[in-house]
């Protein structure tokens, strides 16, 4: 079982002496593997590998299909990341067909990625990232009096009274007495890293629990837009399928409008009142890791959130790439030639040679495991180590995520990005610098939790305007019929997903898809070492963090989770190493 | 925490990934099941994917509800089995699905918020192969009607005459 706080196995490389090789396998609690190993020399991180060792390859199951399906498929890549795969499959046919979606369809998709970004976010610093820094079991110490003073001074939220505190604490007490702890197994509890009071790791447990009410409410936003829920089942190929209708049942009409509003106004109190002075409270006393983590400077942004069809100028969240910490000068313009895949360090094969790199539209899927069989220790770093190709832009590895779109947003000047920036860096006492860091990357997240559930009245708002003045239209349905098509045509489609740059490419040929590449976030921030020799993000962010202990080693996943990895989109559930069905030998 | 309505549904939710092979054997039992019994009984069949944390509303709501999906008990392929209540283990315990991290986590939860579901099924199989693909393997598929009758006597406890 994938537990994210668990170093299934800590072994030294070289027995006994410095530097100390420590493998951490599975890092990710969301479905997949992500194995990082990393050398450690006078207690800091001097190298490191990011590895998946699992294949992905959902590729080869597309070709011959129907375009117009493609999008049913890649949305089952990821349990957690439907949505956005639906997006960026249906943005590719219509980019390569030459469809412009209705105005409506275009809310309602903005809507539905920014309901993913808010309960995404939310999730991850709660339930994936808080217990990096939050000590559960320091927290069954607390003084409910007091954890109600802390919680009282940082937010107005209601739930703050000593007697809910003293509550939560209890019922914390009775999982813990009737040894059920395991829910919470497998941190690194009372790791001298944890540095929070026992009020401030009750206050963060406390919200965790609440964050579950809160998102099992707000998860009906995407059942108002998305029909059948949990699988949303509305996109479509020039559009979307839920009508627009004032007087209709089953469509957007001002009844579903006014609940999307009263969950957007619910999703906005619990971020700004809970969220983001938690996020301050927990940052204020890890203002040290605005110096670890700070990676390869370099980042990546699709943009997205159009303002006017899919037209990449009008992204509300800018398109553009950062290089080399340059927070100066405005973003460059983001050139899609110029992304490259690599596979030199890779579990593949390239038919144009291994140190050569391809365009997605080109990209191969050709496994080719060379690496130890399992079950194995240590994998052969100095050679192919992982099933994630390297994506590169320009030749350089590339950041994507919050942290990403906030920097290309900031440098361009976007005003409400700017604001919550400096209102951000300016509780915390740091300088904008500060956020190219681990620290930085978990601001960046809160900040645009924030700047996006601002933004969704707006959307509602002009959703409703449309519907008012008689525009229903949300699907535009004159090249739906393959006999409209060229015989060839080919595609891209992007969106930004919670955890960064997602781009599909399609190649179409007589009605029929003929090449299907997907390039997913955590494939360029988790990717190796390339052609060059070029460290990939994860690996260039690792170097430098301290370790206090070897065998406990929080301070990396720290750095790691800040980047929100979800190994479910890069690669699936054959685990390759150790699986008692020996599922490893039927792969290849 | 709102403990104010009681959980009343009954629902039948299949699990795992069809882009997997065997992964999907619990989506493909429900669509069978439904087609079959969904005329006798007045469930929800719902298709959970791999949806984790995001199934724990639904859990939290159900008064009755049966799970079925691919299973790592490490038997031989093909081989089902059925576990109920308290026997089905919280997050940690015996390995059992592949993604159990995501459901047994969330039963966890639903217990630790006192949400749990009175009645709680598991129909698994032992997979067989878990490569990219679309469609179950031989020896899985010969489990489908077997899973299905399991499942019917399940439905028939919550549906006594």
């Amino acid at each position: 079982m994938p537990e994210i706080y668990l170093p299934l196995v800590n072994k030294d490389r070289n027995e006994g002496a410095n530097p100390t090789h420590i493998v951490i396998d599975p890092l990710t609690r969301i479905e997949g593997h992500l194995r990082i190993e990393a050398q450690v020399e006078a207690g800091k991180v001097n190298d490191a590998w990011s590895s998946s060792t699992m294949f992905r390859g959902i590729e080869p199951i597309l070709i011959g299909r129907d375009p117009r399906d493609a999008w049913l498929f890649t949305q089952r890549i990821c349990g957690v990341c439907t949505t956005v795969h639906a997006i960026s499959s249906v943005r590719a046919v219509e980019d390569a067909l030459g469809i412009t979606i209705p105005d409506n369809a275009r809310l309602v998709r903005n809507l539905m990625e920014a309901a993913q970004y808010v309960q995404d976010h939310v999730i991850h610093f709660y339930h994936l990232h808080a217990l990096d820094w939050v000590d559960v079991i320091s927290s069954l110490s607390a003084d409910p009096t007091k954890t109600s003073q802390l919680a009282r001074s940082i937010s107005p939220w209601p739930n703050s009274s000593p007697e809910y505190f003293a509550a939560v604490l209890s019922r914390l007490q009775n999982f813990v007495s009737n040894g059920q702890l395991s829910l919470f197994a497998n941190g690194y509890w009372g790791h001298p890293a944890y540095i929070l009071p026992p009020e401030g790791n009750l206050l963060a447990v406390a919200h965790y629990l609440e964050a579950l009410d809160w998102q099992r409410e707000f998860i009906k936003f995407h059942a108002h837009l998305g029909g059948k829920n949990p699988h949303p089942q509305t996109y479509l190929v020039g559009g979307m399928s839920i009508p627009v209708n004032p007087v209709g049942n089953h469509a957007i009409n001002p009844q579903v409008i006014t609940k999307l509003r009263q969950l957007v106004a619910m999703a906005r109190d619990f971020v700004t009142q809970v969220y983001i002075p938690d996020l301050k409270l927990i940052a204020s006393f890890y203002k040290d890791w605005a110096n670890y983590g700070v990676g390869v400077g370099n980042f990546l942004s699709y943009g997205d959130f159009p303002s006017s069809g899919n037209d990449p100028d009008s992204y509300w969240l800018p398109r553009g790439v950062i290089f080399n910490k340059n927070l100066i000068d405005p973003s460059q313009p983001l050139d899609q030639q110029a992304i490259q895949e690599f596979v030199a360090r890779s579990w593949y094969n390239y038919s144009t040679g291994d140190p050569s790199g391809l365009h997605p539209s080109l990209g191969e899927t050709q496994p080719t495991y060379t690496g130890p069989q399992p079950p194995y220790d240590l994998l052969d770093v100095e050679g192919k180590y992982s099933w994630l190709k390297a994506p590169r832009y320009n030749g350089l590895p590339m950041e994507v995520g919050p942290l990403a779109r906030m920097l290309v947003a900031y440098t361009n000047g976007h005003e409400q990005v700017r604001t919550l920036v400096n209102e951000m860096l300016g509780a915390l006492g740091l300088g904008p610098e500060a956020l190219i860091s681990t620290l930085g990357r978990v601001a960046a997240r809160g900040i645009e939790t924030n700047l996006v559930v601002e933004e969704m009245g707006t959307w509602i708002d002009q959703l409703e305007t449309n519907m008012n003045n008689g525009n229903l239209a949300i699907h535009e349905g004159s090249l739906w019929d393959p006999s409209t098509w060229p015989p060839t045509a080919t595609g891209w489609g992007t969106t930004e997903a919670p955890r960064g740059a997602l781009g599909h490419w399609v190649g179409i040929a007589d009605g029929k898809i003929e090449h299907y590449q997907t390039v997913v976030a955590t494939t360029w921030n988790g990717s190796p070492r390339d052609a060059a020799g070029l460290l990939g993000p994860f690996e260039q962010a690792l170097i430098g963090t301290p370790i206090a202990d070897p065998a406990r080693p929080v301070e990396i996943l720290r750095t790691i989770h800040s980047f929100d990895p979800c190994m479910a989109c890069s690669v699936h559930l054959v685990d390759l190493k150790g699986n008692p069905l020996g599922i490893e030998v039927t792969m290849y | 925490m709102t403990l104010m309505d009681q959980p009343n549904r009954k629902v039948v939710l299949g699990l795992g990934n069809l882009l997997f092979s065997d992964e999907g054997f619990g989506i493909q039992a429900v669509q069978i099941l439904q087609a079959e019994r969904g005329s006798q009984f007045a469930v929800e069949w719902i298709d959970g994917g791999v949806l984790g944390l995001n199934l724990l509303p639904l859990v939290e709501e159900c008064s009755h509800m049966l799970v079925l999906d691919a299973v790592d008990a490490e038997g031989p392929g093909g081989t089902l089995l059925e576990m109920r209540g308290e026997e089905i283990p919280l997050y940690s315990g015996v390995k059992m699905s592949e993604h159990q991290i995501g459901f047994q986590e969330v039963l966890a939860l639903a217990k630790f918020r006192e949400r749990y579901p009175t009645h709680l099924h598991l129909i698994g199989v032992q997979p067989v192969d878990l490569s990219i693909g679309v469609g179950l393997s031989p020896a899985v598929t010969a489990t489908l009607p077997s899973a299905v009758q399991l499942a019917t006597a399940i439905l028939r406890e919550w549906f006594p005459d």
